[in-house]
């Protein structure tokens, strides 16, 4: 299957690889997917005072769509306030790649990603108060 | 552009020169471009004279007699007419079919059609090593079942089944046995006046013919009948009507003649280059080879690279051209049924690649794509969130996915 410039673009270089310490109280992780369905996402976002998320790091096993999905991801939700992140719909991601429709599923799973991130650390929020 | 290097010899190969520059005498007014069906004229006489020639030299490629020999479009058409056409004329004798989990669609999807016409139909599962349990193939043999159809070499992960002893269990049993010999012929040596087989599928794109022609084997002695799939003029004894498409069988006919010139040498030269690459991933960690790695063909290499998806991988090495069992690459997001009838876990069947070298692979080729490949691996590897889990010791099927 062809693939558009920006999936490629994601692919070759993709944005905030890497890992957060999970344990952190101001780290949030979401992880989502199966390996028997061929993609998991695991997004972290490192949330400040003001509720601001201030770095993201993502790794992902799967097809090119499902690495440009979560760096793209990554790349947004960095600076967003939680509320704000957790409303990114998968279609805003897959307009942007120009995901064909067989792979609109890997959009989801960065949706899923970034709200499963957000209630992990609004979990560890309110365990603490 | 500098083109990516070809290495998916299995899913189909080249016309090479020789058989390109002969198919080409074929067709214009120069050449004879006739109907072989016409008898009586010149025009009509020289097409047939190709064929003839054509026939013979599909025929001795495989131990066969010409007249045994009956083209088709391809391995497909093949299947279709040697399984529906057994099927058919024999259904006064029994309903049930028997045939493997990791045969071809072109078998699967006809079997499949066959039930729906109210005939019964055994998929076997293999052994982990993608051969059939002949002691299973026997149990399963009953008073009605009056056809098995196996492939001879399975067109993902290359292995290689025993033609003989399942064709002596078939003739011992009185069932009719069909072999979809696509990926063999040519590339293994086959001797139908030896094997205990009836029917056998040919294809001549994938041994450096053309695409679009094929050929069905259906033995004299003993004598097997087939219900025509193709109704019209009455070509091929009555077993596939339509006219002869001269160039395209003068195409398969040297392909085989060339293939038989040359396999012993073609065979060993190739099987050098496939070792040389799984000599190359052999020392990396978590690699699996799919598939039985002694019985299996020279040019075929199915390999697992664990915690890497394939269709990424796949995208990643792009300079070689490859195939993959990973759901992406196909429409259906499934990954390959063929890995999963062995007992592959899922992820591993969506990490498989498959590398299949050929008659224009150079070493240069293979070491090219050693080199890309570990480079890509361990990039992708870098990425991967199950790779982590795996170097900090957590068993993945200790996780609980939340399966999509």
């Amino acid at each position: 299957m062809a693939y558009g410039k920006k999936v490629l673009d994601h692919y070759e270089n993709p944005r905030n690889v890497g890992v957060l310490d999970k344990e952190a109280n101001n780290v949030g992780t979401g992880m989502v997917g199966a390996p028997a369905c061929g993609d998991v996402m695991r997004l972290q976002i490192k949330v400040n005072g003001e509720g601001i998320i201030e770095d993201a790091k993502f790794k992902t096993y799967g097809c090119g769509s499902a690495i440009a999905s979560s760096s793209l991801l990554t790349e947004w939700v960095k600076g967003r306030t939680l509320d704000d992140a957790a409303q990114i719909k998968n279609t805003e991601i897959a307009e942007e790649l120009a995901l064909p429709p067989v792979k609109i599923h890997c959009s989801v799973l960065a949706e899923d990603a970034i709200k499963a991130a957000v209630e992990d650390y609004r979990k560890k929020l309110a365990a603490q108060v | 552009m500098l083109t990516p290097t070809y290495m998916d010899y299995s899913s189909t190969t080249p016309v090479d020169a020789r058989v390109a520059n002969k198919m080409a005498k074929y067709l214009t007014m120069e050449g004879d471009f006739g109907n072989a069906a016409s008898r009586s004229h010149y025009y009509g006489w020289q097409a047939e004279k190709a064929v003839d020639v054509a026939r013979s030299q599909v025929a001795d490629l495989v131990g066969a007699d010409p007249r045994e020999i009956v083209w088709t479009s391809g391995a497909t058409e093949s299947n279709n007419l040697a399984i529906k056409g057994i099927a058919n004329f024999y259904q006064k004798r029994g309903k049930h079919i028997i045939t493997l989990k990791t045969e071809h669609k072109a078998v699967l999807d006809t079997c499949r059609q066959l039930e729906r016409e109210g005939f019964e139909v055994t998929y076997l599962d293999p052994l982990a090593n993608g051969l059939l349990d002949l002691d299973l193939f026997k149990k399963t043999i009953r008073e009605d079942t009056i056809l098995a159809s196996f492939m001879h070499v399975n067109n993902e992960i290359g292995v290689i089944q025993d033609l003989q002893s399942i064709g002596d269990i078939c003739r011992e049993n009185k069932v009719f046995f069909h072999v979809d010999a696509a990926q063999s012929a040519g590339k293994i040596e086959i001797d139908l006046s030896l094997l205990p087989v009836d029917l056998m599928s040919f294809s001549a794109h994938k041994i450096y013919g053309p695409k679009g022609m094929g050929a069905l084997y259906v033995s004299r002695k003993p004598r097997v009948r087939l219900e025509a799939q193709m109704h019209g003029g009455g070509h091929e004894r009555g077993m596939r009507s339509g006219t002869l498409a001269t160039h395209q069988i003068v195409g398969m006919g040297e392909a085989f003649a060339i293939a038989k010139a040359e396999m012993k040498d073609e065979s060993d030269r190739t099987l050098k280059l496939r070792q040389r690459l799984y000599d190359g991933f052999s020392d990396m960690e978590e690699v699996v080879v799919n598939g039985d790695l002694d019985q299996r063909i020279a040019g075929n290499l199915n390999i697992s690279f664990n915690y890497v998806e394939g269709e990424s991988l796949m995208m990643a090495i792009s300079d070689v051209a490859v195939s993959s069992g990973s759901a992406c690459t196909s429409s259906s997001l499934e990954p390959s049924y063929v890995l999963r009838a062995l007992g592959l876990s899922d992820e591993l069947a969506h990490s498989s690649i498959r590398f299949s070298v050929g008659r224009y692979t150079t070493e240069k080729d293979v070491d090219d794509a050693i080199v890309l490949v570990r480079e890509k691996v361990e990039k992708l590897r870098d990425l991967s969130p199950l790779w982590d889990m795996y170097k900090d010791g957590i068993d993945l099927n200790s996780v609980e996915w939340a399966a999509h």
